[in-house]
Formats: structure tokens, sequence, C-alpha cells
């Protein structure tokens, strides 16, 4: 017989998880932010429950900001699956009218992090798929796949369960819940190449295009509607890019690139030295960013 | 055995000048996990960051920050700390020490691999289980000035314990003992000798430096003597536990039941052991009812087989019960089926394990409760030595007896990895205690089922005109739940109903007289009263239980015992102030002058009840009115 690849290997065990919270979650749901890692996610999802669809809904914590190349995706890929999107925009973001121009860091912690716990206590969902990985970040090798949260949405470090074989302790008390990240185990180059095989859809952004840009802050910047403030003596520009990770458009940085197949971006990946974070503003002021952010609830 | 000693990575030429045939090929990588176990002194984080580094896991950027990193807290002076890239978490990382399992991923040309990381401290026995259960080799680092210590020892008898099949000894800091070969064979041939004694039947051992490189992934001009594989490639070539599992025959423990529509009813699953083919005869477990296979479904298309490993789901030709927890099984050869077990246990909580204590077992896709019946004896970690001992401390690990509250299917550990480990749950944190792995079931489960009694638990009651029941009486001694109890059973018995009091210090001069006051003992207690006063409500009887009870999994245990609505739990609520001062026996009194150990609410803690059927404040309340209470409640 055959050994199964490496691939194949990662998917059966996403597929595993997956159908262990259908099973014994009261309420799951699956967070869909429309980039690859969530496109890999819920083509796995569409695997683990078929002829079914999958059990659960796609929750789409949006703030206003994302690329619109990404809202043209979101309600294709949720109708394909045959699963219901919900949507949700803080309000009091929104009613405060919190913008990544004015407001910073606040932008993502009230948009996202205050958005995703309102709606996980809207909908009073107790688990919640999300598509991050061990390989993202230092401090992400030893998060767990199953993450459990305090009623407050609070990660203890300190205070997690050990995961042993393939059995996962779902048990929780009243009011906690679980984030669940059954691509624990995948890296960036795993994540291209099944989209590659498998022939998923994403975002056209990852293909590098002619599209107009700003440099700004050592970051360049695509502008993607007319929401976007210029500073003094910033001009437009049009540049061939591509972005490695997606995200609230002001906020996200372009790659100059000609790589406009799949292949090619694999390619340049693979060839590339920096890694795919970089674009991000979130953790470039200190490197233990990103853990202060999950504790606070920050997926 | 002939080593390549060119280099492995020889892909970027690959990727630049043909993508497609760099993708081509690595579709077609397989997957290890494995363990590296050793202390940080061993070099083991120096030797994870080289694999990542060298097989340029490790981008520019996280390249700068390393390098920041090093010159700021780094050991290793200006050069490069690779053991910084593999330390995690910042409260950590300020410590100097890592606490837990952290995963790690590289790939070369021909496999991905997974490493699971767990620095050797006090916790360590629990971390290492942990990510050993998911390995399928360890490489065990010894330093090569130090030869085989102690740890070493513990090591290896942990990756033995959790069943790795591959053991590749990494004889590390070469580069500090001058590259002797004789260095090398002289700690070879210790470890063969220790290896066998634990029944390590075999490993591979390489010699290296971590810091220089030497033998990890190209062979090194400074150990000539050596023959051998390096490291990576004995890493990329080893056989993969999937191949030996797909040898077996099938099991696929049913995850959940899929049912789209009328029409279509599948069982999801993934394979464990075996193949899977359409018109195959299978059995559904536990239970006696045969099918065959008829169709393989996955959203790619029907499979024409599958194998173990494979996340499938599985169609059959007849309308069969079956749901999550059984396991669907190759009809020639189905798995065993039992409801006791003989096992070796890992306690992984602060709290001790019990005997006698229902715990929630997760198994395959099971889950029950479970009680660990007996412990025939602990495992010095270090001296390997059988001890005595009834119960086990954090990172403890123990051979025990162990009873499930329904029979399951089940294979030996050493054979199934995934239908004989099973972890345990507390049923009131909701962590995860303890882990273990089934050595085999005992006989007695298979020879003891239920006689059927013709005269049942209904017609005993219906003679007697009355309803079973039974009331608990828990709270704080001198809280006055015998004085209640003995005037609730002259009440009842006046009334005509058929009681029995059973009074927690008169089963200490019978039925528990082997028993002391630790909370092992206590938890034991309990399990047998909570069993008589069953068997005497199965009498017919309203049994009156006065016992401290100070743990509400054990009050739990017993009414999960009942039928719904027989048991009554009755809080005996009285201020430990006040049950001190009437304190009648003068308990209080000599546990104060040190003369009584492990007296409830004092030194020993007390769990009052969350949810009791009736709460009875004795400070508001006289014996007699609490007695009135209790009787109207009981006879509802």
């Amino acid at each position: 017989m055959k050994s199964l690849t490496h691939l194949e290997r990662l998917e059966a065990e996403s597929i595993h998880i997956m159908r262990e919270v259908a099973a014994e979650a009261e309420k799951p749901v699956m967070l869909y932010s429309v980039g690859k890692d969530s496109a890999a996610m819920l083509h796995v999802a569409r695997k683990a429950f078929y002829p079914s669809p999958p059990p659960f809904p796609l929750l789409h914590v949006d703030t206003t900001w994302k690329f619109q190349a990404m809202y043209a995706l979101r309600e294709r890929a949720a109708r394909e699956a045959g699963m219901e999107l919900l949507v949700h925009q803080n309000p009091e973001a929104k009613a405060r009218g919190i913008n990544p121009f004015d407001h910073g860091s606040l932008h993502t912690d009230m948009w996202k992090t205050e958005g995703l716990k309102q709606a996980l206590d809207h909908y009073g969902f107790d688990a919640a798929f999300g598509g991050a990985r061990r390989d993202e970040e230092k401090s992400r090798a030893k998060e767990r796949i199953f993450s459990f949260r305090s009623a407050n949405h609070r990660w203890d470090p300190k205070n997690q369960r050990p995961e042993l074989w393939r059995l996962y302790n779902t048990r929780k008390n009243q009011g906690e819940s679980i984030r669940v990240f059954p691509m624990s185990n995948w890296t960036e180059l795993d994540i291209w190449q099944y989209i590659h095989v498998e022939g998923i859809e994403i975002v056209p952004l990852y293909f590098s295009a002619p599209r107009p840009t700003v440099e700004r802050d050592g970051l360049l910047l695509m502008i993607d509607d007319e929401r976007f403030r210029f500073r003094d003596g910033e001009q437009v520009e049009e540049r061939w890019i591509r972005f490695r990770t997606l995200g609230c458009y002001p906020l996200t940085g372009a790659v100059e690139s000609r790589a406009q197949t799949l292949p090619e971006v694999i390619q340049e990946m693979l060839l590339t030295t920096t890694s795919e974070r970089q674009g991000r503003a979130i953790d470039h002021d200190q490197s233990a960013s990103m853990e202060k952010k999950k504790q606070e609830g920050y997926f | 055995m002939s080593a390549p000693i060119e280099p492995v990575y020889r892909t970027e030429a690959l990727i630049a000048e043909d993508i497609d045939a760099y993708l081509e090929q690595h579709q077609h990588k397989t997957m290890l996990r494995f363990i590296t176990c050793g202390s940080v002194d061993d070099g083991k984080s120096t030797l994870i960051g080289r694999l990542l580094y060298d097989s340029k896991m490790i981008f520019e950027d996280q390249l700068a920050s390393l390098e920041a990193d090093s010159k700021r807290v780094g050991t290793q002076g200006e050069a490069i700390d690779f053991a910084l890239l593999v330390d995690g978490l910042a409260a950590e990382r300020e410590q100097g020490i890592t606490i837990d399992v952290a995963y790690r991923f590289f790939a070369t040309e021909a496999r991905k691999f997974i490493v699971a990381d767990t620095p050797g401290h006090e916790q360590y026995t629990r971390n290492m289980v942990t990510g050993a259960s998911t390995a399928q080799l360890a490489v065990i680092l010894i330093d090569a000035r130090k030869g085989i210590l102690i740890q070493t020892r513990r090591h290896s008898y942990l990756a033995k314990l959790v069943g790795i099949r591959h053991v590749l000894l990494a004889i590390n800091k070469m580069d500090l003992v001058d590259y002797k070969q004789s260095v090398f064979d002289e700690i070879v041939a210790d470890y063969r000798a220790f290896a066998q004694q634990i029944g390590i039947e075999d490993f591979v051992a390489v010699p290296v430096s971590g810091l220089m490189g030497d033998n990890i992934i190209t062979l090194s001009e400074a150990t000539p003597w050596y023959r051998g594989p390096t490291l990576l490639h004995h890493l990329e070539t080893v056989e993969i536990d999937e191949q030996v599992l797909a040898a077996q025959p099938l099991r696929m423990p049913v995850q959940w039941v899929n049912r789209p529509n009328l029409d279509f009813r599948g069982f999801s699953g993934q394979i464990v052991s075996g193949t899977v083919r359409p018109g195959d005869a299978v059995k559904v477990q536990p239970g006696a009812q045969g099918s065959t296979i008829a169709r393989v479904v996955t959203l790619d298309g029907d499979l024409e087989a599958a194998h173990a490993g494979q996340s499938v789901t599985l169609t059959l030709n007849d309308e069969i019960d079956c749901s999550r927890g059984q396991v669907i099984a190759a009809a020639e050869h189905p798995v065993e089926v039992a409801d006791q077990f003989e096992v070796t246990l890992v306690w992984m909580a602060e709290e001790p394990m019990l005997p006698g204590r229902a715990y929630l077992m997760k198994i395959g896709t099971n889950l029950l409760s479970a009680t660990v019946t007996s412990q025939k004896y602990q495992i010095n970690i270090n001296s390997l030595a059988h001890e005595p001992g009834k119960t086990l401390e954090l990172n403890g690990i123990g051979v025990c007896n162990i009873a499930t509250d329904r029979a399951i299917p089940f294979e030996a550990y050493e054979q199934t990895p995934d239908l004989g480990g099973f972890i345990l749950i507390d049923r009131f944190t909701h962590h995860t205690i303890g882990a273990g792995m089934i050595h085999f079931a005992l006989r007695r489960s298979h020879n003891l089922p239920w006689q059927h009694l013709e005269v049942d638990r209904a017609a005993h009651a219906a003679m007697k005109q009355q309803q079973p029941r039974l009331l608990w009486l828990t709270g704080l001694p001198a809280a006055g739940k015998s004085t209640i109890a003995n005037l609730v059973e002259k009440k009842l018995h006046a009334l005509g109903r058929h009681t029995f009091l059973l009074d927690g210090r008169n089963v200490r001069h019978g039925l528990s007289q082997d028993l002391g006051f630790t909370k092992a003992d206590r938890v034991e207690n309990i399990r047998r009263v909570g069993a008589v006063a069953r068997l005497m409500t199965d009498a017919g009887l309203i049994v009156i239980c006065a016992f401290i009870s100070p743990f509400r999994s054990e009050r739990d245990q017993v009414r999960q015992l009942m039928p719904e609505g027989e048991f009554i739990e009755v809080f005996i609520d009285t201020p430990l102030s006040v049950a001190e001062a009437r304190d009648p026996e003068g308990l209080y009194q000599r546990a104060r002058a040190g003369e009584l150990k492990n007296l409830t609410g004092f030194d020993s803690p007390y769990e009052p009840p969350e949810h009791p059927e009736l709460h009875i404040d004795t400070t508001a309340l006289s014996a007699e009115e609490a007695a009135d209470q209790i009787v109207a409640r009981c006879l509802i």
C-alpha cells in the first residue's frame, strides 16, 4: 500500500477534528475571514461532512474595511458550501465611526476583538473553528488545537488541557467556549499546496496585477475605494502587486510581484526571505504582541 | 548502510527553474511526527533550531529578531543562539524556561516533519507523554561528555510506555569529546544493555554536534569512523506506523452519523487500522449485527479502497443500528468488548487519583463513566521499580484495574493505539487529568453478566406499599446529621414505613473497618455505602444515610447509582463556628491540639452541595423541625 501523503494526513486529521466538534459541541460555528486559510479550512469542512453540508454556519466578523474582492467572494463561497453566512459588524464601532486611519490599534480591538466576542455571545456559540496555524508565530507553537476561553473570552496560557492522541476533551463549564484550530499542524506552504492540488477558489488579490498603490511607513498600500485618506504629498502609483495575507485594506501591506498563477505564487513564497506576518501592521511593535492580543481574545 | 554525502536541501534550483516539477514532487511527500527528549543542557533546542534553520523554515525577519535576541538573552555570545528559535511564550522566555509541549514544522524533499518539543523539568512526565502520544519516533539526546543519565532512562522508558516504535539516540556535543569513536561506542553499548531491559528492541545511534552541524544533514569529516546515516537521513527513511496499521484488520470508530436526507445514511470516521473496500463483511460493535460495505464515500468521489489514517464515510448494505461510539470492524476479526481492564495510568493533575471516584473516560469516540477499582503498583520513573501505593500524584505512573459503566469496544494499546488509549476527565472541573493505556480486559467482566431477578425492585417496593428513597444527609462533623437522621427514621417508622439508617460512624465498625480518613479512603467509604444503600432500596426500603461525605464527586456518584428522583440530597448546613462550639465528641478540640488529622472542615476540605434537594439551616430550625421537613420531602 502507498503511504498517505502529508497533505492527505493533514486533511484527515482536520476532518477528524471537525467531526469531533460537530458530534460533541452544542452550537458550533466556523469563523470565516475570506482569506486563503479560511478557504482551505472551509474546503476541508465540506469534505468532512459530505454529502451533508457542514452542520454549522459561517461567521464573518466584518470590519467594513476589507477589500472589495473579499466581499465579492464571501457570499459565493458560503452558497457553494450550502452553509448559512452570518455577518457581524460591531454596532458600537459603527456608531463611533472607528476606522483604520484615525484610530490605530483601537480599530482592530473594536471591530475584530470586540466584534468577535459580541457575535459569539449574541448567537450563543460554544465552539468556534478558526484557521490559525502553529507555524504562524512562535507563541502559537504551543497553542492547543482545542483552546478554552473563560466566559469573558480570556485565554489563560497556564490553564490549557493536555491533548493526547486523537482524543479531544470538549467538556466545558457553563458559559465557557472553545476555539478550535483544525489546521494547527499545517504550514503556509501546506495551505498553498492544498489550494493548488484541490483547485480551491481564493480572492484574486493573492495573484499579482497592476493595482493603484501608495507607499506609507514602509508598507505598500492599495487604494481599494474612495474612503482612502491620502497624506500630504502621497502620489498614487500603479504597481504590480499581490498580497500574502488579507485584512483591512488600509492596514495590509502588499508585495511587489509578477506572480500571476498559483505555482508562481508558491515559487515566490519558497524563495522569499520574509515571513507572511510581516505585511501586517499588528505585530511590528514587539515579538510578544500576538500573545497579548490572544489573551485579550483576539483570534 | 550507506548515506548520502551531499546536502538534502537541493531544492532551490528546482524551485527557480521548474516550479511545476517541484510541486509535483512535493505533493508526494510523506509525514513523520517525532518527539525530542532531553534537557536544554543536552543541546536539544539547539538541535531543533538547526533543523529549522538548515531547512529554510526561518525567514529573514525572524532571523533578524533572532540575532537581536541572541545578543540580548542568548547563551552563545555574538553567535546565533538557535535555542531561542524554539522557545515560546513571553513569560517563559523571561524566566528562561519553557513549560509545555511545542510543535515545530520543517520539511525536506522527502517528508514533512512535525516535532514535539518537551523541555525537561518537574512537569516532564505529563508533557512528554502528551508529546509522545502523537509521535512515531523519539530522538533521545545524550550529552557525549556525560553518557547515560537517569533522565536518559526516564525518557526512554516513557517513549516505550507510549508505544513509540522507533528510537534515535543522538549522541550530541561530539565536538567537545574530540569526535572520539571510543566515547560513542561506549555510550551505545551502555544504552543497548539498558534498552533491552525495558523492551526497546532496536535503536539507531548517531554521533552529532547540534552546534557545529556534524552528521545532522551531511556526514561529517570529523567522524570518518561513523558508517551510519545522518540524523536527517534516518528521519527521512524510517518506516511510518500507518503502514503497519494498514496491514491489521479493519477498525473504524464511528464519529458522526451522516444523514443529509432519507435516502442516505453514512457513518463518518477515521480508519484507525486496516483497509476497507466495498463488499467487505463488517460487524458493528458492541453488538452482533453484521453487514457489508456498500460505498466508501468522499467529496472527491467513491473510493475503491481506503486505509488506516484516512477520514471517510462508509455506507452499509443493510439497515442496521450504528451510532457514534460504535466501531465498524472486519467481520472475521472483530474487536473485543469489555467493561473492566488492566491499564497503565499516567496522572496529569494536581488533584491525586482516587480509586473509587467516578471519572469521565474518553476512548475512541466513547465518553463514559469509569472508576479505578484498585491500583496494583506504581512505577518509580527513576529506578523503574514497582512500588506499593493506592493513589497517584501528579506525574505518577501506575498499573491499575479500571471499570467502565458500560461495555466498550477496545483493543490493547500496543496493538491499536486509537482503540486502547484513553483520557480521564474530572467531572467537575472538566480538565483532562489522566491518560491511560489498556493492556487487556479482565476476564471476570466477561464471565459475570447480570443475573435477571424475577422479584425485582418494583415488586419489593409494591409489597411494602412505598416508594424506595435514599435520603442522603451531608454536612460538617457535629453539624447534627446523626441526631436529625435518627428523628427522621423514628417519624417514618411511626408512619409505618420500612426504613433503615446507615450511619457514618457505625459502618466504620464493619463494612469499612479497613479504611482510614485519607482522601482516598473517604472516597472508597462512600462508594461502598452507596452500593449498599442502592441494594437496600432495591429491597424496597427507605434508606437514610448520615455521612459527612465531603466531596461532590462521590455524592454525585451515589446519585448516579439511583433511579431518577429517588436520591434526595439533604444539606445539613451548620457554620463551622457553630459545629465547633457544639463538638459533642471533642473532635475539633483534638484537631486543634494536633491530636487528630484530616478532620473535615478543619484540615480536610468540605465541598457543600450546589443544588441539594433540601437545604436545612440548623441555626434557624430545631432538629425536630428539620426532621419534619425531611419526612415531608421524602413522602412527596
